[in-house]
Formats: C-alpha cells, sequence, structure tokens
C-alpha cells in the first residue's frame, strides 16, 4: 500500500475540484448547520440570519480555495474575503476569555457538521472516491482553523506594537541641574499611575539632594486635559509641602490655548515657556547669575 | 480594515487607560492628515481625551466613532462618544463649571464644548449617554443657509 506523493498529487486535484462543487451546491445547508455551532453561536446572539449569513460567506471562501486546489496554503487567495470577518469574530470570542486553545477547538468543531454532510453525497461513504474527498474536505477545515488563528496571532501583535508605544511613556527619571535645583522631564501620557510615581521619585530627590527647587518640564506631554493639570496641580502642592517651589516649565503655545479654554486655573503654578527660563528663575531666585566669558579670558584659553 | 480612512467612521472602544491613549493618538493622526493646524489639533485631542476618559469613568467604557468630513467647504472632524451607562441626570449642573461627581477637577464637559465648534450631549437616565463633537480644520464655520 505504498503512493508515492506524485499518484497522491495527481488524484487529490479532482477531489479538490469535487469539494468545491459540493461546497457550492450545499452552501445553505452548511451555513444553516454552522450557525448551531458554538463559534457561529456565541458571536452572532442577536440574530441567526446573521451568523448564517457568516457561515455561508466562509463556505464560499472555502470553496474557492477548493477550486484553486491550494487546500493547505492558508496565504490562498480565496481566504481574504473571510479573513476580516473571521478575524473579527476570533476577537470576539478571545475578549469573551477563549484562549487561542478553545478558539482552535470550536473551529474544529465545525469540521464535523461539513464532513458528515459530505459522506452523505455519496452512495457508498466509504468508497475510495468519497474517502478521497473526505479527506481533501478535512484538510482545508485544518487550514481554516490555521487562518483563524493567524488573525488571532496578528491581532496580538498590533496589541504588542501598541503596548510598546505605551512602554516609551514610563521612564521619568530626576535630573540635579545645580545645587539644590532637580529637574523632571515628563514624557509621553501622565495618567494616574504615573503621576503617583513622577511624585514619588521627584519628592525622594527633593529630600536626597535638598533641593529648593523642582521644575517639571511637560514639553514631551502631548495632551494636558483636566487630569494632568491636576496631576500637575497635587505634584506641585506636595512638593511646596516639602519646602521647594516648583516651576512647570515647557508649555507650548498649542497647549497654552488648550488650558485656557478648557478653562484650568493655573494661578497657583509659577511656570515658563522653556526648561531654560526655568532653570534661570531658580538660579537667580539662589543669587547665581550665568553671564558670558570676557572676550580676554576666553582667547587666553 | 485598512480602507481610505477618509469619509469612513473608524470606531475606536474604549474599555481602558490604554484605549484612552489609542484614542488620542488616532484622533491626533486622523486630525493631521486633514490638514488641522497644531493648535487645533491639540484642542481637538484635549477634548477628546476629556469625553472619552467620561465614556469609561461615568459610563463604564463605550466606543467612540471618529469620522472624517470633507465634503463641506472645510475639512472637519466629528467624534461620536457612546456609552450604556447610567446617563447624566443633571444635563445643566453637568456643564457647570467646577460641579464634579468624580473628585477631578469639574471642567470636563464645560472645558471640551470650549475646545470645540459644535458640541452635542444626548442623555437618557439609564440608558447611557452620547456625545457628539465636531470641529473644522479652518476657524471659519460652514456658511449657514440665507447667509449672503
Amino acid at each position: 500500500m505504498h503512493v508515492s506523493v506524485s499518484d497522491e498529487n495527481a488524484e487529490r486535484e479532482p477531489a479538490a475540484q469535487q469539494v468545491s462543487a459540493f461546497l457550492e451546491r450545499r452552501r445553505e445547508q452548511i451555513a444553516q448547520r454552522w450557525a448551531d455551532a458554538m463559534l457561529f453561536r456565541t458571536v452572532f446572539t442577536v440574530s441567526r440570519d446573521e451568523a448564517v449569513e457568516a457561515g455561508r460567506s466562509v463556505a464560499a471562501a472555502l470553496a474557492a480555495v477548493a477550486a484553486t486546489g491550494r487546500l493547505d496554503d492558508i496565504r490562498a487567495p480565496g481566504f481574504a474575503a473571510v479573513r476580516d470577518q473571521l478575524g473579527r469574530m476570533a476577537a470576539a470570542r478571545v475578549r469573551r476569555g477563549i484562549g487561542a486553545d478553545g478558539l482552535a477547538d470550536e473551529v474544529a468543531a465545525l469540521r464535523e457538521p461539513v464532513t458528515d454532510q459530505l459522506r452523505g453525497e455519496f452512495p457508498d461513504p466509504y468508497a475510495p472516491e468519497a474517502q478521497e474527498c473526505v479527506l481533501a474536505l478535512t484538510v482545508l477545515m485544518g487550514t481554516l482553523r490555521l487562518v483563524v488563528l493567524d488573525t488571532t496571532v496578528s491581532a496580538g501583535e498590533e496589541l504588542i506594537a501598541r503596548q510598546r508605544e505605551q512602554l516609551h511613556e514610563v521612564a521619568t527619571p530626576v535630573i540635579k541641574l545645580w545645587e539644590s535645583t532637580v529637574a523632571v522631564p515628563l514624557i509621553g501620557t501622565l495618567d494616574s499611575a504615573r503621576s503617583q510615581v513622577v511624585m514619588e521619585n521627584l519628592l525622594d530627590a527633593i529630600v536626597a539632594e535638598r533641593a529648593r527647587y523642582a521644575i517639571l518640564d511637560i514639553t514631551g506631554v502631548p495632551t494636558v486635559d483636566t487630569l494632568v493639570a491636576q496631576h500637575l496641580m497635587k505634584t506641585v502642592a506636595a512638593a511646596r509641602l516639602m519646602g521647594a517651589e516648583c516651576i512647570v516649565s515647557g508649555i507650548r503655545p498649542a497647549i497654552a490655548q488648550t488650558i485656557v479654554h478648557l478653562g484650568i486655573d493655573l494661578g497657583t503654578v509659577l511656570t515658563r515657556a522653556s526648561l531654560a527660563d526655568a532653570l534661570a528663575y531658580a538660579l537667580s531666585r539662589q543669587g547665581v547669575e550665568i553671564a558670558p566669558v570676557r572676550m580676554a579670558d576666553a582667547g587666553a584659553r | 480594515m485598512r480602507a481610505s480612512r477618509h469619509a469612513a467612521p473608524t470606531s475606536l472602544p474604549i474599555g481602558s487607560d490604554a484605549d484612552l491613549a489609542w484614542v488620542r493618538q488616532q484622533v491626533r493622526q486622523t486630525a493631521a492628515e486633514l490638514g488641522f493646524g497644531l493648535v487645533q489639533q491639540t484642542k481637538l485631542v484635549t477634548a477628546a481625551s476629556e469625553l472619552a476618559r467620561n465614556t469609561l469613568v461615568h459610563g463604564g467604557g463605550g466606543h467612540v466613532e471618529i469620522t472624517p468630513l470633507d465634503t463641506g467647504p472645510s475639512p472637519g472632524l466629528r467624534l461620536t462618544f457612546v456609552d450604556a451607562g447610567p446617563g447624566i441626570r443633571d444635563l445643566d449642573q453637568a456643564m457647570t463649571d467646577g460641579y464634579t461627581s468624580g473628585g477631578g477637577l469639574g471642567l470636563g464637559l464645560s472645558g471640551a464644548k470650549r475646545l470645540v465648534h459644535e458640541f452635542d450631549v444626548d442623555s437618557r437616565p439609564g440608558e447611557g449617554t452620547t456625545v457628539t463633537v465636531t470641529a473644522w480644520a479652518t476657524v471659519v464655520p460652514p456658511a449657514r443657509p440665507g447667509s449672503r
């Protein structure tokens, strides 16, 4: 019972065509049976008609793939038509807490209704021709399973890319700029958790550096809404309680206009347009003056 | 999913703080593509941030629809925030500067209204709230019928 690879391929071609014709012919019955399967039933909860409609388009896509004979190719163009739909269905299941393994089981459960239906098409379901077709259909359904999992993997990759972007927003070092002057360059989104970290780091640095002046630079904060403003004001108030004067710098023109329209009153907070202005203020308050070196001295070096 | 963003509304879920960041980024990007200036972009993104947070905190989550309006004399962007939360009991009170139900500054709704050109709240107690805002890229408002 030895079948060479070329023989196998030669025989599978017509089987694939038969499967394609079968999927076209029985699309309605298959869609009806799939509509009761877990995957469709739990995604399309509002109307059974939607589930049947979705089943029809999946069956049509499988027929298109089978017609090209690329039964085990997850990149077969026939799948493109339903990739988005399958992706949405998979995402809906994953949101409900179904893992990739559960999803794989649910897609696998779609196989039996179709293979049963296909067997019923043959007078003798155990004839070699029937077996050949069922095998081809089984391969095709396995590929469908891979396509569904592939869509969830791509969705996961998207999520990771998004989270990586958010991770860039996390680092918040406190920098000593001068004797008793520290600065925090804030970069990214200032949510409650991060503003808590910023506040703790800043207060620690005020103690460690015996800082009298603390500069919060928001040049790198893209959006200053009421929550961000509230966090800033709380941080300023806390720093003030520690005996440090706080300066908020890096207020860009667009941010300034937005704050005014929002109606946020920053009257109690000392602000400067740039970090340089804030540092100059802190230095002047300490009696430090930065002046250009006289030309004669500079030339002597 | 990768279809042209213009004219087709994009719907984004609002269910976590991470979603808020995503909404801000998408609004900023769409506004920039439509030719909004930096100030207009910043205003709209800030308004979107306030309203999306309301959807999350007060409405218990929901979604936002981002609709580019590029058929009129000036490109615009419409944002529709939808939640199925408890609704706003007293809208006038909620729109008052300084009134807060959640320990914030109480400027979210009223402030957001001042940051956009058109602002509409539809809230039914027990059913949810829909806030629709529209901003135009150029400050000139669309011509009113009958003028000129």
